[in-house]
């Protein structure tokens, strides 16, 4: 086991905290600025914004739904709102936040690059991004309103006849560049993820994280140039008099669909993947133990990817057109390898040292956030149960405790990798505080609109019948979006409070990764010296050589000592 | 048995979907409770004591095994169960009464082919579409404009309206009543106000309710209503026929 303990090997000859780069600063770095840490940095900061102004329309469509027959938005405004909320949500955060913000950042340190494989590209990814963000929210200054058919666009309703505005084109065009941020930024994760590891960085020695990200880059690889096309057809088909969705000159409506899903499938899981890579480090490093079945789930990742190209159709049952059986038992095996993940992230802290700081307590909030989203989603892969509740509040109580759950692991995120970014540590207690809103916040907010689906209610309505009981349960789910609100206040003035407080250090959390091997923030090149990389923690065999990973049976050997002194 | 938010409805299949929906309900609750209940073991069983280094166990292959096989036999089980239901749900026996529902922006059209019955109306006017109770009801569904959704609780049902696509199922009321349905697919401004109601009534009473409309006015409306319809569905609709044979 000595081998481990050999001297870490030295890439460059000079001290510590001397920085040899000497570029512009200020706002000239941030805008020419080709360094992974920077751009994603600008990410961060963009895509939570994204989520802030997201989580305001969601704020009004819960207002409206307060009384049956509302009035704080009129019924065009409201279809504008749930479809920027949808597309501001999906498109430019979840997505961006997840693979542009702190995959940019922590993928290349995870494997000891010095910046991502096309640096260059990665600055324009993040042009592109902002740009298309910029485009598609500018809609709500256009005369005819923001696009307004719904964040899948579905055809015909997107045509030029029924959603004639120039907001529609607007969201047509954002959503193209963003696409092409989403493509660009996956052929640099992989090529990154490919060439640029470090010596002794095999595959099998890669943290779950980077891992993760390359299966959802290769998924966007296969999925966004799909939606991109369709998308230019749908294009053509508003502006350039082709039929490609429309019956009046032959073409097929349910087309879009299968292209959209084609697509929104995978996305699903490209939003997912990342945020479950995130969850997988927290909880490993939150319980001192290393991830639990490593391997098993790499191919759990890898299974999910490849079945989630065969189910886009479950968005579809209700259409008549699709053959059941086959996107039925595709979508229900997909709870295979998730359970697998489950049970190893409950794996990981059995018998653990399980320390509640507000980046673990995130990732329990995501446990079991996503447990009650995983086991709802079952029911939707079975054709006679989504029949009634498809296009109901059940479907949309479903996804949203996926994607509440997804802000929880982007939380844990935040709270983990924060200090390693910027250098600073956030605030624990208000941390804290800040959890308790979000995981009662979403509870309260989900659970009556499963029963609200299940009792026929329709998404999408800016008024209801008014029936007494649907009018409890909105107000009860809008008290529930309200403490979300409140919780990401709290997460707002903990970033306030804690500007430049809580110094970090390399290792606040005695990590295991090799981003922790290195400075907080990184050096412009990422690290000085490298640790002989043995395993898949190689920051963690390095201050705890006596601590390895076990295989089943085997014991802690002789160099262990029960609480020896680090 | 409970019914887990859900409820049976009155048709025969919306019967048995309810069914599935327990099934399935159980085995959530199950395996959902399972997991909550280890998680919360981990988690306060395994709290932080101190500084001590816990073993640093990675694989333990039988129960990785274990929990990959078990969900692969209860996944095979749930699937077995839907498409015992499925193709009851989906099943179109011969039958006489037809009704082809016509959607679009934003109302519902009723055609009875082979009768001068004809029912028409938009958004809150809430047209009632009336059916034989313990009959089968063939339903030809189409759209004229977008995607719509026919969605009736009581059924336990829904089915898209899509221009170009005749959609078909066929409904098996067991009792009798006024039932609420809506478009649940967006289609625009006023969605939210697309109604209709399905009124299940006897056989006497559905053939009375027929023979209302053998006078002057019901013929001359039916026989302008269904040139409408066909000339609105004769856009392509023709060659698209072969498209519904997934859905049947």
């Amino acid at each position: 086991m000595t081998d481990v303990l050999d001297p870490p090997v030295h890439l460059e000859h000079h001290d510590d905290g001397h920085e040899e780069h000497h570029g512009p600063t200020g706002i000239l770095n941030w805008l020419t600025s080709t360094d992974h840490k920077v751009i994603g940095l600008s990410y961060t900061v963009t895509s939570v914004i994204m989520l802030v102004i997201g989580g305001l329309f969601a704020e009004i469509v819960r207002g409206q739904l307060a009384s049956p027959n509302g009035n704080l938005v009129s019924l065009a405004q409201y279809n504008e709102l749930f479809t920027m909320h949808g597309s501001v949500m999906i498109y430019l955060f979840a997505g961006p936040f997840a693979f542009g913000a702190l995959a940019n950042i922590i993928v290349p340190i995870q494997i000891g690059a010095p910046d991502m494989a096309f640096p260059r590209l990665n600055a324009l990814s993040y042009w592109l991004y902002l740009g298309g963000s910029i485009t598609m929210l500018s809609g709500f200054f256009t005369a005819g309103g923001a696009a307004n058919f719904g964040w899948v666009g579905y055809a015909p309703l997107s045509n030029s006849l029924n959603s004639p505005g120039s907001g529609a084109d607007l969201w047509i065009g954002g959503l193209l560049l963003t696409g092409f941020s989403a493509i660009f930024t996956g052929v640099n994760l992989a090529a990154t993820i490919f060439y640029l590891r470090a010596p002794g960085m095999t595959m099998f020695r890669m943290p779950i994280f980077t891992w993760n990200m390359l299966v959802t880059a290769i998924l966007i690889l296969l999925a966004f140039p799909v939606l991109t096309a369709g998308l230019i057809m749908l294009y053509c088909d508003r502006h350039f008099g082709t039929h490609i969705y429309s019956v009046a000159g032959g073409g097929v409506p349910v087309l879009w669909q299968h292209i959209f899903w084609f697509w929104g499938h995978p996305e699903v899981y490209i939003l997912a993947l990342p945020f479950f890579g995130m969850v997988t480090e927290v909880i490993a490093v939150f319980s001192r133990k290393p991830v639990f079945g490593y391997k098993g789930m790499i191919f759990a990742t890898l299974t999910i990817a490849a079945l989630s190209l065969g189910v886009w159709a479950h968005h579809m049952f209700t259409t008549g057109v699709v053959l059941l059986p086959f996107f039925s038992i595709m979508s229900l095996l997909i709870a295979v390898p998730t359970g697998i993940k489950m049970f190893n992230w409950i794996g990981t802290m059995w018998r653990g040292q399980v320390w509640f700081s507000t980046s673990m307590l995130m990732a329990l909030g995501f446990l079991f956030t996503f447990l009650i989203g995983g086991l709802t989603g079952i029911y939707l892969a079975s054709p006679p149960l989504d029949f009634f509740t498809h296009d109901t509040y059940f479907v949309i109580a479903h996804f949203h405790s996926v994607v509440m759950a997804l802000v929880f692991g982007a939380m844990a995120g935040l709270y983990y990798w924060g200090p390693k970014i910027t250098g600073y540590l956030l605030n624990e207690r208000i941390g804290k505080i800040q959890f308790w809103f979000l995981f009662i916040g979403t509870q309260v907010f989900t659970f009556p609109l499963y029963i609200l689906g299940l009792q026929g209610m329709p998404r999408r309505m800016a008024v209801y019948p008014n029936d007494p009981q649907w009018k409890t349960l909105n107000d009860i789910s809008t008290l529930g979006a309200v403490l979300i609100g409140v919780s990401t206040i709290f997460f707002v003035i903990n970033v306030v409070v804690s500007w430049k407080k809580y110094p970090a250090g390399d290792n606040p959390w005695d990590a295991q990764t090799l981003e922790w091997f290195t400075t907080s923030p990184p050096p412009h090149h990422n690290f000085y010296r490298l640790p002989q990389i043995r395993s898949e923690r190689p920051t963690w065999d390095h201050n705890h050589p006596d601590h390895l990973s076990l295989h089943h049976g085997e014991h802690d050997g002789v160099h262990q000592t029960e609480g020896s002194p680090q | 048995m409970p019914g887990f938010g859900a409820s049976a409805g009155v048709t025969e299949s919306s019967k048995s979907a309810f069914h599935l929906w327990q099934g399935f309900s159980i085995a959530a609750v199950i395996i959902g409770g399972l997991t909550v209940v280890l998680m919360l073991y981990a988690v306060l069983r395994y709290r932080r004591k101190g500084d001590a280094i816990p073993p640093q166990h990675q694989y333990h292959l039988p129960l990785e095994v274990f929990y990959t096989v078990v969900p692969i036999l209860v996944v095979f089980g749930l699937f077995a169960a839907t498409l015992v239901v499925e193709n009851k749900a989906t099943a179109n026996p011969k039958t006489n009464v037809v009704v082809n529902v016509n959607a679009f922006q934003w109302g519902w059209q009723f055609l009875y082919p082979g009768t001068n019955a004809l029912v028409y109306g938009q958004t809150t006017a809430s047209p009632v579409m009336e059916i034989p109770v313990n009959t089968n009801v063939h339903i030809n569904l189409t759209s004229t404009d977008v995607i719509h959704g026919f969605y009736v609780r009581a059924f336990n049902f829904s089915r898209y309206a899509l221009p170009g696509v005749v959609n078909q199922f066929t409904i098996r009321a067991q009792s009798t009543g006024m039932f609420f349905g809506q478009c649940t697919q967006l289609c625009g401004l006023y969605h939210s106000l697309m109604f209709f109601r399905v009124k299940v009534v006897s056989a006497s009473e559905y053939a009375a309710w027929l023979a209302t409309f053998n006078n002057p006015t019901g013929i001359a409306n039916a026989a302008a209503a269904l040139k409408t319809t066909n000339a609105e569905l004769a856009s392509g609709v023709a060659s698209k026929t072969s498209y519904t044979k997934f859905g049947r």
